[in-house]
């Protein structure tokens, strides 16, 4: 239930691109929760001419079942701890 | 009840998937996207964490004339990727052309 919360919490303060199911939105990662809804600080909209509404909108509160995607900076992520903690996880899960 | 701290037999389909984690796969979402990449991790939901993946999105577009539908798709790189597991359609070993 814990992995991927544990994983983004990592990743706090972090820039990210996250991809909504409608569209696209970059920002530094701000704060997660265990539904993985996601804060944003410092958002820029990929596409600004398509959705001008959010050009003045600094921070944002993004409910997880919307998100699509995130896009994350190869470097900060550790692939064999991933690796691990998803084996356990799927261990947990059985039980 | 039988408790089954570790086991290394596949059981359950999401065990299949657990062998595949650091190995390359196909992905099939919905909106006719695909993905393919290295699983580093997942979990029960689906949600994935892919690296070095490359999504390919398809669009059809009809000639209203000829009503011949035209196929395009478009394709980009992404280094590491956050899946979320509520559009994950299919989950297989990448798909080998010839």
């Amino acid at each position: 239930f814990q992995l991927f919360y544990s994983f983004f919490k990592s990743l706090v303060g972090k820039d990210v691109v996250v991809e909504l199911k409608n569209d696209l939105i970059c920002g530094t990662l701000h704060s997660v929760d265990q539904y993985l809804n996601i804060k944003l600080t410092d958002i820029s909209v990929t596409d600004p001419e398509k959705y001008p509404h959010m050009l003045s909108v600094k921070n944002c509160f993004i409910r997880g079942s919307v998100v699509r995607y995130v896009q994350l900076p190869a470097d900060e992520v550790d692939t064999q701890l991933l690796q691990d903690a998803a084996r356990k996880e799927a261990m947990q899960q059985k039980q | 009840m039988e408790k089954q701290p570790t086991t290394n037999t596949v059981e359950e389909p999401l065990d299949l998937i657990r062998l595949s984690l650091d190995e390359r796969i196909y992905v099939k979402m919905r909106n006719d996207r695909e993905l393919r990449g290295r699983l580093h991790a997942y979990d029960q939901h689906l949600n994935m964490i892919l690296g070095d993946v490359e999504e390919t999105v398809t669009t059809v577009e009809i000639d209203e004339e000829t009503y011949e539908e035209l196929y395009k798709s478009t394709k980009r790189n992404i280094p590491m990727l956050f899946v979320r597991g509520d559009g994950v359609v299919l989950v297989a070993p990448p798909l080998r052309v010839g």
